[in-house]
Order: C-alpha cells, then sequence, then structure tokens
C-alpha cells in the first residue's frame, strides 16, 4: 500500500499576534512548526504502515524551510518526501494551493490513499484536503475520527458530525482528512533522526509540475497568488465578549436556576 | 482534647463575626484530614479569618486561655500536618486569597497565603514573569507551600519554596505581628528567622503575607521522554546527563505501570508506553536552537546509556500529555487503591539502591510498591498499595516496611522527607532520623516561639 500525506509548515499559532493595524501576522521571531492537525495524518497513516504495511510519502508546498517538516515526519516514521517549492508558487489561496498539491501527486504515480489533516492552524479553512481530492478525482470523507477497517482495495472510516457518528466505506484510491484526536500522534524519535540522517527530499519546482500538464494555459492559472481567485484583504482578531452572571439565593432556588440558566445557553 | 467553651465562641465571633465561624454540626467532615487520609481529628471550631488583625487578635486571645490553633491551607498535604490533632481552632486561610502586588521593577510579589498556586503561576506567566517552584499539587496555598517547604519538579534547575521566599509576615503565638526578611537579594543581619518559618509547618508562627522572588519567563521548553528496558537503567542513566553540564529544569523517572494508571484515570493517552521504565526531562531556555543542542547532546547520553529510543515533545501541545501524566500519578494511584507514601530524599547517586530494595520489600511482603520522582534531586516517592490486602494484615505490615525504608533511607545518608513535610504522621521517623541532639535543639526553637505549645500542636518536633 501507498499512502501520501499532505503536510505544511506552519507558524507557532501559541505565539503568534496579529498586528491590527497592518491586518497581518507578525511574524518576525516566530518559530515555525508542522501544522498540528497534520501530526494526526502522518499518524494515522504510520498506524495503517505498522499493521498492513505501507510506504507512508509526506508531501508538502512551501519555501525551502518548510524541509525542517519534512525532516520531521522522517523522524516520526515516513519513508519519503517531496517539498513543492518554487516562487511562481507563493502567495496560493486554498484553490492553488490544492492544484499545486495535486500536481505533485499525481508526478508520484501509483498511491492508494492520500491522507491529510482537517485544517491548518494558520488558514483554518479546510477546503484544501477535498478540493486535492477533488482536482485527483478521488472519492473523499472529511473530519474522519476513527478507521475501522483497511483492506487492499476499500476503507471503512467513521466521521463525526457533532451530532451524529457516522461509519462510510470507500473504494481505493481515496482521500481522507482527519480530525484532532484520531490517535495519539508518536513523538520525534532520536533513532529515527540518526537513521534518516542522510534520507534526501525531492524538491520539484514549477518547471517540474507544469511539464506534465496538457493544456497549459489553464492549468497556469492555478499557480500561487497571481492565479488565485480568492486573496486575504487584511487578517484580524475575532472580537470575543466575555460576560458573567452571579445568581444569588438560597441553595435549593440556585440549583433550579443554575439548570435554566444551562439550558438557556443550550451547555445542557 | 480541647474542647473551647461557649465564652470562646463568644470571644471569636466577635473578632471575626458569627458567620465566619462554624462549630458543631457546621463543621465540614473535609476539615478533619489531609489528602491521604492518615490521621482523622475534629476541630471544635473552624474560623475563617479575613486578614492579620483577626488573626493576631485570635492569637492572643488563644494563647491567653492555651487554646490549639492549628492553620489549613487548601489541606493537599499528606502527613497530617493540618489536622487538628489536639483539638481547638482550625484556622483556614482561604479568605486570604489576593495577590497583593506584582512588583515587575523589584521582580517580586506579595500574595496572602490562601492564593492557590496554579493561580498564582498563572497570574505572574501572563506579565512574562517566572514563578520557578512548581510543587506537583497545583491547587496547594501558597502559604501550605512555604509552610512544608515545598519542592517540586522544578527543584533541580531551580531550587525550592525556600530559595524563593524573601520575606513573610507572621502573627507569632503571642499575638504579636513581625516582619521578617523582605524585598531584598541578600541578607546577612543576624539569624534568619525568616527560614525558621518556611518549613515550620505552623508550629512557629502563622504566616499572613509572603514575599516571593520571581524571574524573567524562559521563552521556550523542550521535553524528551525517554524508554528504558529497566528502571535501574534509567535511573543510573541520571548522573550521566547531570555530568554533562546541561541543566534540565525536571528530570523524572516513571515506570510503565503507573503511566498506565494515570491513563486509565485521565482517559487519555500517553504518547509512549510500551517499555518497562522511562525518563522524563524538560529543558527551558529561550531559543528553539539553544533547546535543540541541550536535547540533543542529552539524547546521545541516553542512546549511549542504552536507552531505547529518546523521544522528542518540542511543541507545547506535545509536551502537555506527558506533564499531565506526570502531574496525575498520585491521583492515579489513589483512584486504583488505598495507599501509604514515603517521600524520602537521598543524594541523587543513590537513588537506584533505594529503588532496587523497594522492589526486594515488595517481594518480601507481597504488595506492590511503585515508585515515581525526581530523579534529578534525589526524591523519590514510594507508594504501598494495599490493593485486596485484608485490612488487619495491611495495618500490620505497614509500619514494618516503612521502619525498613527509613532505615534504608538512612543508610544511604538521605533524610524521611524531601518535600511533603513530617506533620503528624512521619514523627517517628524524624526522631530516629535526627537523633536526641538535633531534636532537642528543634524542641528549644518551637518553645522559643510558642512557650504555651499551642501553635499546631503535636507536629514535627512535639
Amino acid at each position: 500500500m501507498r499512502i501520501i500525506v499532505c503536510i505544511k509548515q506552519v507558524p507557532d499559532t501559541t505565539e503568534v499576534a496579529i498586528d491590527e493595524k497592518k491586518g497581518v501576522l507578525k511574524r518576525e521571531g516566530v518559530d515555525s512548526r508542522l501544522n498540528p492537525y497534520d501530526l494526526y495524518a502522518l499518524e494515522t497513516a504510520l498506524r495503517i504502515k505498522a499493521e498492513k504495511g505501507a510506504e507512508v510519502i509526506v508531501i508538502s508546498m512551501g519555501p525551502m524551510q518548510a524541509e525542517a517538516v519534512i525532516k520531521e515526519a522522517y523522524y516520526m516514521g515516513a519513508d519519503s518526501g517531496i517539498l513543492l517549492s518554487d516562487r511562481k508558487f507563493a502567495g496560493a489561496d486554498t484553490l492553488a494551493t490544492a492544484y499545486t498539491l495535486a500536481q505533485g501527486i499525481k508526478k508520484i504515480g501509483s498511491f492508494d490513499l492520500v491522507i491529510t489533516g482537517q485544517q491548518t492552524t494558520d488558514g483554518d479553512t479546510a477546503q484544501v484536503g477535498p478540493a486535492v481530492a477533488e482536482f485527483l478525482g478521488l472519492p473523499h470523507i472529511c473530519y474522519v475520527t476513527g478507521i475501522k477497517d483497511v483492506s487492499p482495495n476499500s476503507l471503512t472510516v467513521v466521521t463525526d458530525m457533532l451530532d451524529t457518528l457516522e461509519t462510510q466505506s470507500l473504494q481505493l484510491p481515496a482521500l481522507l482528512t482527519v480530525a484532532r484526536d484520531i490517535y495519539q500522534p508518536r513523538l520525534i524519535s532520536y533513532r529515527l533522526k540518526l537513521s534518516s540522517k542522510d534520507r534526501e527530499i525531492t524538491v520539484l519546482n514549477y518547471n517540474d509540475l507544469s511539464q506534465n500538464q496538457g493544456s497549459a494555459a489553464l492549468e497556469d492559472e492555478y499557480f500561487g497568488l497571481s492565479s488565485s481567485p480568492t486573496q486575504v484583504e487584511r487578517i484580524f482578531p475575532p472580537s470575543s465578549v466575555i460576560s458573567r452572571e452571579i445568581l444569588e439565593e438560597n441553595p435549593h432556588i440556585l440549583v433550579k436556576k443554575t439548570i435554566l440558566k444551562l439550558k438557556e445557553l443550550k451547555i445542557i | 482534647m480541647h474542647k473551647t467553651t461557649q465564652l470562646d465562641i463568644e470571644h471569636l465571633s466577635q473578632i471575626v463575626g458569627r458567620n465566619s465561624l462554624q462549630i458543631g454540626d457546621e463543621i465540614n467532615p473535609d476539615y478533619t484530614h489531609d489528602e491521604l487520609f492518615g490521621i482523622f481529628e475534629f476541630p471544635s471550631c473552624v474560623i475563617l479569618p479575613s486578614s492579620t488583625d483577626e488573626i493576631s487578635k485570635i492569637m492572643a486571645y488563644a494563647n491567653q486561655k492555651e487554646i490549639p490553633v492549628t492553620v489549613r491551607g487548601s489541606g493537599t498535604g499528606l502527613c497530617g500536618g493540618c489536622v487538628p490533632v489536639n483539638g481547638g481552632i482550625l484556622l483556614l486561610t482561604t479568605r486570604l486569597n489576593k495577590i497583593l502586588e506584582i512588583d515587575e521593577d523589584n521582580l517580586t510579589a506579595i500574595v496572602e497565603p490562601g492564593v492557590c498556586l496554579l493561580n498564582f503561576q498563572e497570574e505572574v506567566e501572563r506579565l512574562g514573569l517566572f514563578y520557578a517552584p512548581d510543587p506537583g499539587e497545583k491547587s496547594a496555598t501558597i502559604g501550605g507551600n512555604v509552610m512544608t517547604n515545598a519542592g517540586g519538579m522544578r527543584a533541580i534547575k531551580y531550587g525550592v519554596t525556600r530559595d524563593h521566599v524573601l520575606g513573610l509576615e507572621v502573627v507569632l503565638s503571642t499575638g504579636e505581628v513581625i516582619d521578617v526578611g523582605g524585598k531584598i537579594g541578600k541578607n546577612s543581619s543576624g539569624f534568619s528567622l525568616l527560614d525558621l518559618f518556611i518549613g515550620s509547618e505552623g508550629t512557629l508562627g502563622i504566616v499572613t503575607k509572603i514575599i516571593l522572588k520571581l524571574l524573567p519567563l524562559p521563552k521556550k521548553t523542550a521535553t524528551l521522554l525517554v524508554p528504558f528496558a529497566s528502571l535501574e537503567k534509567a535511573i543510573s542513566t541520571v548522573p550521566l546527563i547531570l555530568k554533562s553540564k546541561v541543566l534540565p529544569n525536571a528530570v523524572e523517572f516513571m515506570e510503565k505501570e503507573i503511566i498506565e494508571a494515570a491513563e486509565k484515570y485521565l482517559g487519555r493517552p500517553f504518547p509512549h508506553k510500551s517499555s518497562p521504565a522511562y525518563l522524563l526531562l524538560r529543558f527551558d531556555g529561550n531559543t528553539k536552537a539553544e533547546l535543540e543542542v541541550d536535547c540533543d547532546i542529552v539524547a546521545n547520553i541516553c542512546l549511549i546509556a542504552g536507552a531505547l529510543d529518546v523521544y522528542l515533545a518540542d511543541t507545547l501541545d506535545r509536551q502537555q500529555p506527558l506533564w499531565d501524566a506526570r502531574g496525575a500519578f498520585l491521583e492515579a494511584l489513589k483512584a486504583m487503591s488505598e495507599l501509604d507514601e514515603v517521600d524520602i530524599v537521598v543524594p541523587k547517586a543513590e537513588i537506584v539502591r533505594l529503588v532496587s530494595y523497594t522492589k526486594t520489600l515488595q517481594k518480601e511482603f507481597g504488595l506492590r510498591i511503585l515508585s515515581f520522582g525526581h530523579a534529578g534531586d534525589g526524591n523519590v516517592h514510594i507508594y504501598l498499595l494495599r490493593d485486596d490486602l485484608e485490612e488487619k494484615k495491611w495495618h500490620e505490615i505497614l509500619p514494618q516496611i516503612m521502619a525498613k525504608l527509613y532505615l534504608k533511607g538512612r543508610e544511604l545518608e538521605g533524610q524521611v522527607s524531601g518535600e511533603h513535610g513530617i506533620g503528624f504522621l512521619k514523627k517517628t521517623y524524624l526522631k530516629e532520623s535526627l537523633g536526641k541532639t538535633q531534636i532537642s535543639l528543634q524542641q528549644k526553637i518551637k518553645e522559643a516561639f510558642d512557650p504555651k505549645l499551642i501553635l499546631n500542636p503535636n507536629k514535627i518536633v512535639y
């Protein structure tokens, strides 16, 4: 089985502040990390590898520094990695990102499964996974919270749709986006770090990806900022209102009032 | 057993108001014990003062009438320190729960004793500051931490509570109020009463204000989880790490059995649990690069020493499950079985021998003995689990095992308690450990501060 996992390098959001005046993220001095949701995608692939045997290939789009997250995937157990890196890919929106990733995946050749994280912590759109599937013409399921069965030609998974848990099967090849906490992601292993020290990362650029397209003019429109149909105008933190209400009564009435209040807020 | 009279209650009510006083059935049974339920006793009244002045008046009256006064914070102790074994007044500090000042110029804070440790840590961290002591029990009060000289996981790098207390306001047994120490970085002015009060478990005075030292908050942390084929192998790697001159802020050791108990208790998986024993190390610093170098050095040492692998958690969300589990060990064990604990501290290099000895005792007495603790500072928490052992047998063998463990601790040149204190339950072992001369000196100190022996009587050396 061949499994491709899409990963992304994102700013470490525990420390990212937003410059409200300029409407951009304050990136200066901020460390990067592997998108936390992608850890779940990678963990899912590595568990299938451990159980059924599989080759796990990670793919990412980004500047050359993004090699760091591919190496991190090696230290967790991925077998090989591809970085799609070219100035022409920069500034891509979700459509252009998905398109570029899909072109990269086509370069890999045959595969059985693509797994992505549900979303990234910097863009938070949850659109790229399904869009990659559309570009590749793959059946796909989002918000997967459990893998029930893996067979050579099909997969049965559980998805959490908030009010229902759905069990679905689909034919391979296919794409899944996995939700947070599907499995506890493994940590970075120093033994794997040592053994994968010299393992290469394949870097593909614009020329590599544009060569395998039939009608160049149309497809060109989905690389990078210039052919992205959406653009970010401004980034701002959503306003949040924290309110507090103090109930004072004798205990019996207080219990009733608290229950009513919790019902009103739809907490219970 | 001291019973307060109607007259006492009337007088005390005048000081704090009747609503801040509980008697008879009004007393919550929770106030009769601490976290480990080793000893129970009802006070004759519970009092909730709101100011130093009220405490001063309470003490003046109690001293005159010779009423025992036991102070209680949030009751998270493990040795019966806050249990009013002689009855009398149980004085709760929970209303004195204000952070009075965070002084960013002097890097100090002034807090009341009832401030919860977790709240205080969070409050200073919001300002980019750091209160370095990190006792495991986060719902403890700072007052309780000071009174037991609580240690915690960061002791290896930053020291214990004592190292971060600069000054105290104390109500003496007579009701007089004194200030010791201050917002000062050095002090060579006579005997250090400050250091006598710290760790005195409420037997010398009642602390009403605490001046604490703050540090700049380290910007980054990284954690290594290191699996080993045996606990002995894990612990014997620690001296090699410390020799490398890299200074982690925590070095904990743990066994698979405890990790599984914590997983069950928290309902959350631990990232790795297939090996018999683990070291858990945390590093702090200001840049990722600096931490990477430290982690690489330690990882190599561990691999050479025979670690099965070394796992790195470099982001907060990867570190969290590891430390959450570590923080839940005691609760997880308590959920599993009735237990008793030993908090011996030995020289770091002797931990292996102490822990190996617990395995011998486990076989000899046929009950589970689990240990975890601070491999970096020699403080071992050893838990004896009753499981389904019949009660009579449990009470019969417990003192025998305890006696053997403390004897071993002394042999290894250790001390009775690293951070939990002596309280009521470890008095015998302290006497054996310190010997007549030292106990007598300590008793004289107690008499100098509290001639009528009313402050937390029947504790530590009396």
